[in-house]
């Protein structure tokens, strides 16, 4: 019967005007090669150049680094390639830091999103189903605004006469105010609150869709509470615990917005490194071997979460 | 065992939104301060959303961020789309592996990196052909365009992978030629996806910070950097008059959005389900 019908439709467009098929060939060659070429151009293309320039030697001139060969008038080539840039970053424990600070605080802030995502995204989803719409639209909105001016609200609750500070003189726990802002501990709250929707989402959707029978048979088998959910709901939950913390992990690692306002001068993330080695030590070929790093970091993470998605989109649910 | 439980999840809830919504809420409070210090509360006032008004830099910083914004979220919706149709809609072709990889690459690419190669782009075309002249407006553009969409063309993706196809199968059987069936077909059942992927967009690039610091010139300062430049030395009241505008503005936006989506789900479900009585 299937094969009937697409025998048919061959036949039919064989029968078509040739006009008719030049147009198609040719929509269906703009619908690929104009994304496609934009992205070669924009998105690969800019990587081959910071790997390139991450071989060059910084100069002062415009643009600040040398060309990595030149071809003289009796066409001898002369390259100038240098390893001093990843030599540098080997050497320099500032950068050594950065990068293991950015994991640590990554990684905490992925558990701390996930210790709080996790109930959240579990009691939205047996909430009933009006209700369910209600606080996932909560969820989602503060995605929508702006990023920035979250992360400017926490300056404001985390700061010496802010929010959290007077409340705690109030109820008499500290007398003298608490120093929060410019911390490790601004950065963990900031980066779990910019990032919790990225966690609660992704949950939500598995849990959404778990069947809450297997609890009620496992409960009247006489398992309790915690065992059914380390035995039934955590298992099933994985894949979204898997992609909500890549989600959360991910941008932490390479975020900039919240440790250059939050975080005091001592946290360095590699963001924030990058950006001042780029903008305020003009130093292009050190910023790009740092970003070449932070890539080859990120690529694992990163293959996980398109092994993740590819998998989702087969999903036939 | 169950009241603990549904107790638990309630005060879990409660937290939660707490956590999400206090700060945003005291700085609108703040706003209306009337005090210059921000953490004494000094009488209620609109002076700090007049003064916004007569700062001539937010105004231009504003409309330059919004223009910048309507033009790549309307650039980034279709090439967005088009990526979409093309790894749904068409046959293999040669290089799709790495096509589906540069469209989802982006979502999780460290702003940081990616304004920085974008930059080195900029620079190394500026040498070889002498384009773009200079940085500005059109380089964060084309910045907020390349990372906007993706997040297009995962919306749209994934409408089009969820969407029943028999009506698209149905107008080629009938001889429709694929362009006719993507125009007249497809295209208005995608369009609220890519109403979405567009309002996305839009937001992205208005709230952008780092790619726009990377690639700018000297002449154009966003929103958010100058947002940014003022704020790095701490809360002042006039950010919080602004934040609570953009805040306000974003929130009503996406509430319209959200509310005429849910009603046009609701009545295709209705009409789902009336076809499904009809047929049986």
């Amino acid at each position: 019967m299937l094969g009937h019908a697409k025998q048919c439709r061959a036949d039919r467009v064989n029968t078509n005007l040739p006009q008719q098929r030049t147009l198609d060939i040719l929509w269906r060659r703009f619908a690929i090669l104009v994304p496609y070429l934009w992205l070669l151009i924009f998105f690969l293309a800019p990587f081959a150049i910071i790997f390139k320039i991450s071989f060059a030697n910084p100069i002062v001139a415009l643009p600040p680094f040398t060309p990595l060969f030149e071809v003289a008038e009796n066409k001898d080539i002369s390259f100038y390639f240098t390893l001093d840039n990843y030599r540098f970053l080997l050497e320099d424990n500032l950068y050594w830091m950065s990068y293991l600070k950015s994991l640590k605080i990554a990684f905490v802030s992925t558990c701390l999103c996930l210790l709080i995502g996790y109930p959240m995204a579990y009691a939205i989803a047996r909430a009933s189903p009006g209700w369910r719409n209600i606080f996932l639209f909560l969820i989602i909105l503060p995605f929508w605004t702006s990023f920035l001016l979250r992360v400017y609200a926490w300056m404001g609750m985390l700061s010496t006469y802010g929010l959290i500070n007077n409340s705690l003189i109030a109820i008499g726990i500290i007398d003298q105010p608490l120093k929060l802002l410019y911390t490790d501990f601004a950065v963990y709250i900031g980066i779990v609150y910019s990032y919790l929707p990225f966690m609660i989402l992704p949950l939500y959707a598995i849990l959404e869709k778990l069947d809450f029978d297997l609890h009620e048979a496992a409960a009247d088998l006489g398992a309790r509470p915690f065992v059914i959910f380390r035995d039934i709901t955590l298992p099933l939950s994985l894949p979204g615990i898997i992609a909500g913390s890549l989600l959360v992990f991910i941008p932490a690692l390479g975020e900039f917005v919240i440790p250059s306002l939050l975080g005091g001068l001592d946290s360095l993330m590699i963001g924030r490194t990058l950006y001042d080695e780029f903008f305020g030590n003009r130093d292009w070929p050190l910023s790009a071997a740092v970003a070449t790093i932070l890539l080859l970091i990120l690529i694992l993470p990163m293959m996980l979460f398109q092994h993740y998605q590819a998998r989702e989109s087969q999903d036939p649910l | 065992m169950n009241q603990q439980r549904s107790t638990f999840l309630i005060s879990v809830l409660c937290f939660g939104y707490a956590f999400l919504y206090i700060p945003i809420i005291l700085v609108m409070v703040y706003s209306f301060n009337d005090s210059r210090i921000v953490s004494v509360w000094g009488g209620f006032s609109f002076r700090w959303y007049l003064a916004l008004l007569d700062n001539r830099q937010i105004i231009e910083a504003t409309l330059l961020s919004l223009r910048i914004a309507f033009i790549s979220a309307s650039f980034a919706t279709v090439m967005g789309t088009l990526a979409a149709l093309a790894l749904t809609r068409m046959r293999r072709f040669r290089g799709r592996i790495l096509f589906s990889g540069m469209i989802a690459a982006p979502l999780a690419m460290p702003e940081v990196i990616t304004g920085l190669s974008l930059l080195l782009l900029f620079v190394s075309l500026q040498d070889l052909i002498g384009w773009p002249s200079e940085r500005g407006a059109s380089t964060i553009m084309i910045g907020h365009i390349t990372f906007s969409m993706a997040y297009v063309a995962v919306i749209v993706q994934s409408r089009l992978m969820s969407m029943d196809n028999s009506l698209e199968e149905a107008a080629m059987d009938l001889g429709g030629t694929p362009f006719r069936v993507t125009i007249d077909i497809t295209l208005p059942l995608i369009a609220p996806a890519m109403l979405s992927g567009w309002l996305l967009a839009f937001t992205l690039s208005l709230d952008d910070l780092v790619i726009a610091s990377f690639v700018s010139g000297p002449g154009a300062s966003t929103l958010p950097m100058w947002i940014y430049s003022k704020i790095r030395l701490g809360v002042t009241p006039d950010i919080n008059a602004l934040a609570t505008i953009i805040i306000l503005t974003v929130s009503i936006g996406v509430f319209i959005a959200g509310w005429i989506m849910l009603r046009g789900e609701r009545q295709r479900l209705a009409e789902n389900q009336l076809n499904v009585q009809i047929d049986s």
